[in-house]
């Protein structure tokens, strides 16, 4: 009995960290090549609407998914042209990213609030695999974005690591001059990762609207983008801690709502405090972890490249 | 001067840009204008797009704030929060701090002041008044202070920090009026008995608008002066610019960011006290209309200069009143931030005129 609980929360963790995990992998992509993008709760709103309605109205939910990279990506577009064509300020464009996506998910989403998903992507068991003790019920028996997410990670990583156009990436954000001394175009390789990251963080918020919840909800992400900013710090900007650090956070915000449900003496209140003290805290302890072992950002991260001041 | 940086072929033209050794005063003023013409020309193809009519919208929308003078009452009350926490915020901005915060130490100053107004004892307003503007300011300057911390003696990211504390901050406010602070006449509504008069802040006529239009517009002169003509002001500016300057002049940089957190986080409590006090005369759910968020876009607009900040508010005090008046017609109450979004988005990619010249050529390239 106690055993069932512990693998429904581990389950439970694994769900609530996908959205998380997807926008965590976008926004690595992203710093790698230099450019900081705080609008990934925008992003992923405007995912998590564009996604819902296009499920509603075609009553496709891969449909909608695609719908919701689309409008990852076009908001992530806006922020490489303002960072890396203008040379705007990223902090504050991504500020910005984020009040627009909240207002324009909220302006469009306003006629879908109520409304159930008519599809919804739904658990699918691996055979097999879903029978193994423990890990099965826990790992094999969820929905298909989750079992894409698991393929993405070591291909993410991959990715950077091991093939030429990683290390490019890698290059163009710790030394963009250097980079563009080698021949790599610095100002194509940011667009294209910035908006990849966006696509990403899409997925995160349709996740949200048409697994997690499944549903619409103004401001559903309740601060999940920035959780996900605060998961690259956590992650070191490596797609293999993102994972972790991922399924770190949906166990707090699952182990929350399962306390909630049991009828636990704590106000609601505090148990939804949980993630948010609980994202501070990890940030301190991993700001002085990298402190210490002195590793960090991509050496250009929110500096935007001027060849003139090479 | 330079060499031209960024070529596009546009129909034998050629698009180059180049920097600017100075800056015409003209252009830091039409900059801004533009960018929020050209956000609202970008909301009207929006709205159009979702079959409205963007023309009486923004008719409407104009009407509302400044058509009458209830509605131009309106705009000052909603000018008064956000003058108080775009000037906070606008302080660490200069900083290179990002407080997105304010939002939360609004909630905590109206905390910290209705806690004041419910539970002290009965005295006369010139007593109680000052005890709640004082806690106003200390509960936001502490949860200002909360994020500084590690910020200062570890540099843990204050942007991350600072948002996930407006969550804990509206949370907190919830459980208490939701909870042991409820108004037991209240009809459960979410929120607090309503204050004695003692506690209301005295208001203009018969309008909405009050004194805390005054604290407002203290702040802005104070805030001036300290920036301009004080050595603090300067260490604030110098650490702004360059931190490694800063650092070689033996400047020390942790201590001002917890003086300016303090200070940033403080006036934008002082705007929850002064929303409790003023306009709601009890804490309840939902005492802030995103104020704290919008201040960002405000300090951003006003280029972080105080008496710029008096103007912006007032125009986006309008934007808000505006935003209410088309719920009538079925509008979310979103509209508002999408269009604070697109003007935001214009007045960053606008500064590319204030840094560079744009030159038309023909061409052959």
């Amino acid at each position: 009995m106690e055993n069932s609980i512990v693998l429904s929360i581990m389950a439970a963790a694994i769900i609530a960290g996908t959205p998380l995990l997807y926008a965590a992998l976008g926004e690595i992509l992203a710093e790698r090549s230099g450019v900081l993008n705080l609008g990934v709760e925008g992003m992923m709103l405007a995912g998590a609407v564009s996604g819902f309605m296009v499920t509603v109205m075609s009553g496709n939910n891969w449909l909608g998914l695609i719908f919701a990279i689309l409008a990852g990506g076009f908001m992530a577009l806006i922020h490489a042209f303002l960072c890396v064509t203008l040379k705007a300020n990223q902090v504050v464009s991504g500020l910005a990213l984020t009040i627009f996506g909240t207002g324009v998910s909220g302006y469009l989403g306003k006629s879908l609030i109520g409304i159930p998903a008519p599809v919804t992507f739904e658990k699918i068991p691996i055979p097999v695999l879903a029978k193994i003790p423990v890990l099965g019920p826990v790992l094999f028996n969820h929905d298909a974005l989750v079992y894409i997410s698991y393929i993405l990670v070591p291909l993410i990583w991959f990715f950077l690591y091991r093939t030429n156009a990683g290390l490019k990436l890698r290059s163009v954000g710790e030394n963009p001059a250097a980079a563009d001394a080698v021949g790599v175009n610095v100002f194509l390789t940011r667009y294209v990762y910035v908006i990849v990251g966006g696509m990403l963080a899409g997925i995160g918020g349709a996740y949200l609207s048409l697994a997690y919840a499944p549903t619409w909800l103004e401001h559903m992400t309740a601060g999940r983008g920035w959780i996900a900013v605060a998961l690259v710090i956590f992650a070191v900007w490596d797609p293999v801690r993102a994972l972790i650090g991922a399924y770190i956070f949906g166990g707090v915000d699952a182990l929350g709502f399962r306390l909630q449900a049991m009828g636990i003496m704590i106000p609601s209140f505090f148990l939804k405090m949980l993630p948010y003290i609980f994202t501070i805290v990890v940030l301190i302890l991993a700001t002085r972890e990298t402190h210490k072992k002195r590793v960090g950002a991509p050496g250009s991260l929110t500096l935007p490249y001027d060849r003139e001041e090479r | 001067m330079s060499v031209p940086q960024i070529a596009k072929k546009e129909q034998g033209f050629r698009v180059t840009l180049e920097k600017r050794g100075t800056t015409p005063y003209l252009i830091h003023f039409l900059v801004p204008v533009s960018s929020v013409v050209a956000a609202l020309l970008v909301g009207a193809i929006f709205l159009k797009a979702t079959g409205h009519s963007p023309l009486e919208i923004y008719a409407m929308m104009f009407n509302g704030a400044f058509g009458s003078m209830y509605g131009i009452s309106e705009t000052i009350v909603k000018a008064i929060p956000l003058m108080l926490t775009g000037l906070g915020v606008s302080i660490a901005f200069r900083m290179l701090l990002w407080n997105i915060g304010a939002e939360g130490q609004l909630y905590m100053g109206a905390f910290a002041a209705s806690w004041v107004a419910l539970f002290a004892p009965d005295m006369p307003g010139y007593i109680m008044l000052p005890l709640m503007f004082i806690a106003g300011f200390l509960g936001g300057a502490l949860w200002g202070l909360l994020p500084a911390i590690p910020r200062a003696f570890l540099g843990v990211n204050e942007t991350i920090t600072t948002l996930m504390l407006n969550y804990v901050a509206i949370l907190w406010v919830d459980y208490l009026v939701y909870g042991p602070w409820k108004d037991p006449k209240g009809f459960n509504f979410p929120l607090t008995a309503p204050f004695r008069d003692s506690a209301s802040l005295p208001t203009f006529g018969n309008s909405r608008v009050h004194l805390g239009l005054l604290f407002a517009l203290a702040a802005v002169v104070i805030v001036y002066v300290l920036l301009k003509h004080t050595r603090w002001g300067y260490e604030i500016r110098i650490i702004g610019e360059s931190q490694n300057a800063a650092r070689y002049a033996g400047m020390n940089i942790g201590k001002n960011i917890l003086l300016v957190m303090l200070l940033s986080g403080g006036l934008a409590g002082l705007a929850g006290m002064a929303e409790v006090s003023g306009i709601t005369h009890r804490l309840q759910h939902g005492i802030s209309s995103g104020y704290g968020y919008t201040a960002i876009i405000i300090a951003w607009l006003s280029k972080l200069n105080p008496w710029a900040i008096i103007i912006v508010s007032f125009l986006f005090g309008g934007l808000l009143v505006g935003g209410f008046s088309i719920q009538t017609s079925g509008l979310p109450s979103a509209t508002v931030f999408m269009l604070q979004g697109l003007i935001l988005f214009f007045v960053l990619g606008g500064e590319i005129l204030t840094r560079y010249r744009i030159k038309l050529q023909r061409g052959r390239k």
